[in-house]
Formats: structure tokens, sequence, C-alpha cells
């Protein structure tokens, strides 16, 4: 089996993030996002795996090749000159993809799941046409792209961009499988999968829908990131939960980094992840975070729904709230309070940022 | 559900009916019709004299303070009054009653005899304790003197001429009781027995900004002998940088004015008008002082020591922490000290004896914690007043705020207000009395205040509100007025 996974893109809704790191290699419940597509890809018998990459190529390299080692499959880095969207990157990758006449995966690099490869694999060769893609039911289908397919046997008939009436609640969970075929209906040139390829190839009946059961999250923005950590924790609860961290002041679900600290009288969680040689001091409290490597979270700290970046240092009675992101490096002062605030890496913050704020 | 008041939904008109006033006492929240219409229809108000007396000579020191309690009730009945149990000059700064501060100023006067108070409440406990407790202390008589109604700013002082006169004191000082400062009275004293028999009164006065000065009573003086020639109560345009400071020194001759302006009054205001104001109300600033001023009965005394107005909650803050400076030479005994087991100090910091701070707390610059205070493990206090009885849990974070009298801080919480301090770039610059609102109807950021017995929820965050007393709190708060 072989997979193409999209690694292009800017990331820029996840910026500060992705300012100092390729989004997929963000790590999201103490993982990069990345590796969770690989490992789940090699456990499903994936063999060979196209990264289309478009810009900081050497970052991924090194790290792919740490994680081909591990985990014994071939990663191939197929670099674009200039970006060529969600479908180009496939034609500049075909001679890899074509090597046998067996299908393979294509992969957006944001989203989190229980992947299904196994059954997208059944599910495609069971109807037999080009390609399947995954969709997964929301909440709020105005809000995207929607598909809509044949409740029988899953043959799309359209999609719909964002629906005023009701048309569907099912939308692209940016995870398909291919017959190679596919490839003859894209150009080498910046083309986009879903608005160029996929409706023509509804159109001919060639496309089917397979509905996803279980969690599913595109965590390319950090509302989404954080509400997707929640979601990846309640499933670790589920199906690995020696994997989640208990003891004093530990509530709900929380991922430790084994190496990471937590003083005394501290209240972690629910839902928090705390990356590898993070600090917490002694009466933190913290609740729906991600806490990358190496920050530090000073005494009697409140954080509630933040993302707090590689290396940061908040200070002592910080109170960071409301989706505040902090990029790689920055350091928050003593008794701030940061409602909303997006802090650009390598910032010292020295004043409160009361409402939503971006600061360079 | 809260009941908030979302001031945005209120029209000009309204909002110009409804006004709120915000001050100290409510942690008083008053209300009234509008500006002018209060300064006519003067409604209750309290007032209080201070008279002490050494051998040659009787000083009074009159404090006066103002509540529009019934005009309050009138006006929107829902709106309780909230100047609670406490009378406003009894409000802690520097971990003391506000006028505790002009009581202990006057007993460093050689000769000073007694105090009197000259107010408009109903006397109650809190201030009955408080008189014997700056009795005992200062071993100087005090008496609180109630009027029947409220008399103005001069009223009071001529209703109770007698009180005043008793014993045939040389001269008395009277003293706004909303003021506080480094009191420079025997300075003052000096100057006003310098001048000799003719002079009346000898106002404290000091500099202000250009345009500050038009919130104040103005003065022009001859710059050679001091004497007032001119005097403005809150002018439109500008007179003069030299205010008044509400604190004044007293021959007993000014009682002929007083006499004059009085009788003049009740003539001039004869009506049969139950419910116009009373017809005895003098005030001091615009019926004896403009007379009086040119007439080489009225000097200005200039001190550029600490002084400011305590109207707002800011000014509190503000006066607490000069208050506490000064502390720093005439009571060092006062201020917290770091230590072994003790609460971690920064700056000046007042912590009353009986308040249990944990070790771990970290308090200053700038505090006052009051009476049976709690404050607990890793809590955080800065820039503020944290009232008797009030507890402060575990982690909690407290900024430019008051704390009022038995509220509770959730764990977690952070509570912070605005600081609303001179300008310290213009020389001069006085606290801005700034209204409670923008033009735009926004409340303008203040500081916090919590009012008594209020509740503060765990992990939130209160964000330059004023809450009202015995609310309990069921989330975050940011900019509001919390009924
Ligand atoms: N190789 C390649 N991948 C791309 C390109 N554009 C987007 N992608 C990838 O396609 C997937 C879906 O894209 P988006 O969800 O828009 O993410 P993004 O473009 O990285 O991020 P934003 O800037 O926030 O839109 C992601 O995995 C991207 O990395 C591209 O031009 N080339
Ligand atoms: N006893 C008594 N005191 C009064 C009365 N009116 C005012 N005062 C006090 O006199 C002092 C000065 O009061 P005001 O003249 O109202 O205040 P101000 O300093 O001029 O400032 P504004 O409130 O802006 O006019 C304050 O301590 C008041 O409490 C009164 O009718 N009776
Ligand atoms: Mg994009
Ligand atoms: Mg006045």
């Amino acid at each position: 089996m072989k997979a193409l996974i999209l690694v292009g893109g800017y990331g820029t809704r996840l910026r500060p993030l992705t300012l100092s790191c390729a989004k997929p290699l963000v790590e999201f419940g103490n993982k990069p996002m990345l590796l969770h597509q690989l490992e789940a890809l090699v456990e499903a018998g994936a063999k060979t795996i196209v990264l289309a990459v478009s810009y900081r190529a050497e970052q991924m390299e090194q790290e792919m090749r740490k994680v081909e080692e591990k985990l014994g499959v071939k990663i191939i880095i197929s670099l674009e000159s200039e970006p060529l969207g969600t479908a180009g990157p496939l034609a500049l990758a075909s001679e890899h993809l074509t090597q046998d006449s067996e299908p393979f995966f294509v992969l957006n690099s944001d989203i989190i799941c229980d992947f299904p490869f196994k059954q997208m694999v059944q599910f495609h060769k069971h109807h037999g046409k080009e390609g399947t893609i995954v969709v997964t039911k929301v909440d709020e289908p105005s809000k995207y792209g929607v598909v809509v397919y044949d409740a029988e046997n899953g043959r799309i008939q359209r999609f719909v961009e964002k629906p005023q009436e009701y048309v569907s609640n099912k939308i692209n969970a940016g995870m398909y499988i291919l017959s190679p075929s596919v490839l003859k209906r894209i150009p080498l040139k910046p083309t986009s999968i879903e608005k160029e390829v996929f409706p023509f190839m509804a159109q001919d009946g060639d496309l089917y829908a397979m509905e996803l059961q279980g969690f599913w999250m595109d965590v390319g923005q950090p509302k989404d990131f954080l509400t997707g950590m929640c979601l990846y924790l309640t499933s670790l609860r589920e199906k690995s939960p020696d994997m989640l961290h208990s003891g004093e002041g530990i509530v709900g679900n929380v991922l430790v980094d084994p190496s990471a600290k937590i003083g005394h009288n501290c209240r972690i969680g629910p839902n928090v992840t705390i990356g590898p040689d993070v600090v917490i001091e002694d009466g933190a409290c913290i609740k729906r975070c991600t806490i990358l490597k190496g920050a530090r979270i000073r005494s009697h700290s409140w954080l509630e729904s933040c993302i707090i970046g590689w290396k940061c240092h908040v200070g002592r009675w910080v109170r960071m709230e409301n989706v505040s992101v902090l990029g790689e490096d920055v350091t928050v002062k003593d008794e701030l309070y940061i409602n909303g605030g997006r802090i650009l890496p390598h910032k010292s913050i020295g004043d409160s940022i009361p409402e939503p704020q971006i600061v360079m | 559900m809260e009941s908030v008041w979302k001031i945005e939904n209120i029209t000009p008109r309204v909002r110009a009916e409804y006004l709120v006033q915000v001050d100290l006492s409510g942690i008083a929240v008053e209300q009234w019709c509008d500006d002018s219409d209060i300064k006519s229809a003067c409604p209750d108000c309290k007032q209080r004299i201070h008279r002490v007396r050494f051998p040659a000579a009787t000083f009074y020191i009159l404090l006066v303070t103002v509540a529009f309690i019934e005009k309050a009730e009138k006006v929107w009945t829902r709106f309780r009054p909230l100047s609670l149990e406490l009378p406003k000059p009894l409000f802690p700064v520097a971990g003391l009653p506000i006028i505790y501060h002009h009581i202990e100023a006057c007993s460093k006067v050689p000769g000073m005899r007694e105090v009197i108070l000259i107010g408009f409440y109903q006397p109650n406990d809190a201030l009955t304790k408080f008189i014997n407790s700056v009795q005992n202390e200062f071993k100087i008589q005090v008496r609180y003197l109630q009027e029947y109604t409220a008399l103005g700013t001069a009223g009071g002082i001529y209703h109770f001429r007698d009180q005043i006169l008793a014993g045939n004191p040389d001269v008395f000082f009277v003293m706004n009781s909303d003021v506080c400062g480094d009191f420079p009275l025997k300075e003052m004293l000096s100057f006003h027995v310098q001048k000799g028999g003719g002079s009346h009164c000898t106002v404290l006065g000091t500099e202000a900004t250009r345009q500050q000065s038009l919130n104040y009573g103005c003065i022009a003086e001859n710059k050679d002998t001091h004497e007032i020639l001119h005097y403005v109560e809150k002018p439109e345009t500008y007179i003069s940088s030299t205010i008044n400071c509400g604190v004044y020194l007293f021959s007993p001759e000014i009682f002929k004015t007083l006499e004059r302006i009085f009788k003049k009054n009740l003539e001039e205001k004869y009506s049969l008008d139950t419910t116009s104001p009373s017809k005895e109300i003098i005030r001091l600033e615009q019926d004896i002082f403009v007379p009086l001023a040119g007439s080489g009965k009225l000097f200005v005394f200039h001190s550029n020591r600490f002084w400011s107005q305590i109207k707002s909650s800011g000014a509190a803050i503000y006066a607490n922490r000069h208050y506490l400076a000064i502390y720093r030479d005439t009571h060092p005994d006062r201020l917290a000290k770091n230590g072994e087991g003790l609460p971690s100090v920064v700056g000046d910091v007042f912590i009353h004896p009986t308040a249990e701070v944990h070790p771990t707390a970290v308090l200053g610059p700038n505090v006052s914690i009051g009476k049976h205070a709690v404050v607990g493990e890793g809590a955080r206090v800065r820039e503020s007043i944290v009232l008797e009885g009030a507890t402060l849990q575990d982690h909690s974070c407290v900024l430019y705020s008051v704390i009022g009298w038995n509220a509770t801080i959730g764990a977690w919480t952070r509570v912070e207000g605005t600081p609303n301090d001179p300008n310290p770039n213009k020389p001069f610059a006085k606290v801005e009395v700034k209204s409670t609102f923008t033009n735009d109807g926004k409340l303008n950021p203040s500081i916090t205040v919590i009012g008594s017995n209020v509740q503060v929820p765990c992990e939130v965050v209160i964000l330059n509100s004023i809450v009202l007393p015995d609310k309990s709190l069921s989330g975050s708060y940011k900019n509001q007025i919390i009924l």
C-alpha cells in the first residue's frame, strides 16, 4: 500500500505556531500531527509514503529520516517548486503512485481521527470505482462544503459549498483512497482536488463516500486544535488509558510527557497535554490547554483554552484564556491577563491583553 | 440570571437622568437626576467637626460628607442606597479610617483640645466605636453633632456655633472629610497667627494644573501678602492654578460673617414651599469666601505636600499609597516587614494584626489588608484595599481593586481594575474626576470595587467592574456595573 500526504500548505491559520514549525510537525497530543497519520498508515500496512512538500523541505526531510527508521517505512519527499494545491502534488508524484495498479491513500496532514484505513480499502474494493472519500458528520453544515450522496451505496451525487438550505450534514474529512486512473484527471499545475477534481469524478459516478465512525477534527486552527485535543484525549481514555496521567491534582484526561515536572497544589485538567521538559510550578491551574516542549508555567497562574508554544515562559499569577496562542519562546510577565492573544515568536509581553488581539 | 444593567442600552436622555454615582460609600452607588439638580436640591448630607483645645486656643475640625440617600431612593427605588452601615469618612485608607488621618494630624497641633464631627447621618455603632477609640488613642475629646438637614458646607458650623465657641477657642480648624493629605496644620497655624487679628480665615491651597483647577475652588492671591483677592468655586474658565484644599483655619470673627449671610439667606429664600432646600444652608465657598475675598480677611497658605480629594475608589487607592508612604517616616511600625514565616511584602503594605495572611502570599506594593481578612495560599495583592472580614482564596490575584467587607474571592480568580492615578508627567496633576460613563455610554475603566458580602466564584476574572453588595456572581465580568 502507498499513501500521499499533503504537507505543503503554509498553515497560516495555525500561526503563530506555524511561524516556527511546519504545521504537520506541530505536536498534537505530544506527537507531531503527521506522525499520527504515519503510524496509522504503517499499522494499516502502508510500505511507501509520499510527502508532498512545498516549503520547509529541509525541516521535514530531517524529521522524516528519523521516522523512516523508527517505523520501518519508505518515505519519499516530493518537493514542489511552486505550491500545487491539493491535487497538483498527486500529478507531480505520479511516478511513485503508479508503480502498481493498487489504489493509494491521500491525506490532509492536519486532521485527527481514528484513521479507518483498512475499512477504506475494503469499501473502495467493494464499489470498484475510481475514488472513495471519507466523510464525517458535522453539527453546522452551513459552514462547510457538504457532500450529497446515496445513502444506500455511498455514491456521491454532488458537492454543495456552504449550503443555505439543508442538503446534507456530511463533509469531506480530508482522507481519500484513489485508484491510479484518477491521475489522468489531474494536470501538473496548481489544482484543487476538492473543487477541480472531485466534482467531475462525482458527475461520472466514479466517487463514493464512506462515513467515518468516531471522532474527527480538522486541527488546522487553534480553536479546533484544542477541541480536537479534547476528542483525542477522550479516545485515548477508551483505547489506551495507561497513556494518561493520574496523581495529585490531575483532573480528567491529561497527557503528560514523562520528562515534564509538575509542582504541588496544582490543578491540571481536564483535557490538558503537557509536552517534554515542561515545568509547571506550584499552584498553577491548567484546563483545556496544550503546553509544548520546554515551556514553563510559573506559580499560581491560571490557563484555560490556550496553546503555549515551545520554550515559552508564563509568569506568576498570569491568567490566560479564550484560545490564546503563544508562539515559540514568548515570555509573559507576572500578573498579566491575556484574553485571546496571539503572540508572535520571541516576544516578551509586559502588558495585559484584555481583548483578543494579535501581538507582532 | 444576573441583573446586569447594560449601560449601552440606555439612551442619552435617560442616562442624564439616571446618572450613577459610584463612590466609596457604595462601594456605594448612588443615583441622581442630574448634577445641577443635586447641587440645588441638597439632599441628606452628613457632616462632622473635630474640635481641639489647648490652653490658649481651641481648634475645630469640620469634617463633612454628603450622601444623597433620599434622592437616590426617590429616583429609583430598585437602586437601594448602598452607603452601607459605614459612613464614607470611616472608609479605611492605609488601614485606618479616612478621618482618623485628619484627627491624627490635628492631635499633633499643640494645644488642640477637642474634635467635633459635624455630619448628617444618624450616629451608628461604627461611628460611636470610632469616636471612642480615637478619644482613647489621642486623649482628646471627640464629639459628633448631627445636622437636622443638610446645611451645606458652612451651615453646620453656624448652626453649632455655641458648641464650637464653648471654652472661647482662639482659632479652629475646619477640614473636609473627603480630602486626604500630609496636612501642614502647625505651619498653617503659625501663618494664621502671624497674619494677626484681622484675618478671619486661612485656606490651605495647593497647585493644580491649569485644566484641572477648573474642578476646584480657585484662588487668586496677592503673591506678597498671600491675601486672597478673588475666589471662584469651580470656574468655567481659568482663574488661577492655586486651589482650595478643603482645609481651613478660622478665627471666631468668622461667625459675624456667617450670621450676616445666614440672615440674608433667610430673607432671600423666603418661600412657603416646604420641599425647597433648607433656608439655613450656607455654602462656605460661594456664600462666604467669594464676598470675603479682597477684604483683607482671607488668606491662603500654600502647601505642595501630598494632597488629594477622595471622591472615587480610584482616589482611595491613590490616597492609600500616599498614606502608606507617609508611614515610612511617621509610623514604620504600621508597615509589614518581610521575614521567616511571614508573607512576602513588596513596598509599602499594611496588614491588620488580626488578618490571617498565608506565608506564601505576596502583597504589595501599596496594599492594605483589614481586620480579620483572610489571604490564602499563594494569593497576590497589589495596589488594593482589602476590607474587614474579606477572604481571598488560594492563588487569587487582586490588582487595583477594593474588596468590600466580608466579600469572598474564589481560588484562582483575578480581580483587576484600572488605576486612576494623576498623570505623572504633569506637575501638580491631581486624580482625574472621571465620570462613571464615557460619552458614548460605556463604563469608564476604573478601580474594580467588590461590594460587601459579594461572593466571587473560583477561576473567574472581574475586570474594571463594580459589583454591588450581597451579589453572588456566577461568572466573569468586564467593564460592567453588576447590580
Ligand atoms: N503539497 C501541498 N500541500 C498543500 C498545498 N496547499 C495545501 N496543502 C495541504 O493540504 C491540506 C489542506 O490544506 P489547508 O487545510 O488549507 O491547510 P494549509 O493550507 O496548510 O493551512 P492554511 O494556510 O491555514 O489554509 C494541508 O495538509 C496542507 O498542508 C500545496 O500547495 N501543496
Ligand atoms: N455636614 C455637611 N457637610 C457637607 C454638606 N455639604 C457638603 N459637605 C461636606 O463638605 C465637603 C465639601 O463638599 P462639597 O462642596 O460637596 O464637595 P467639593 O469638594 O466642593 O466637590 P463637589 O462634590 O464636586 O462639589 C465634603 O467633605 C462634604 O462631605 C452638608 O450639607 N453638611
Ligand atoms: Mg489553505
Ligand atoms: Mg464644594
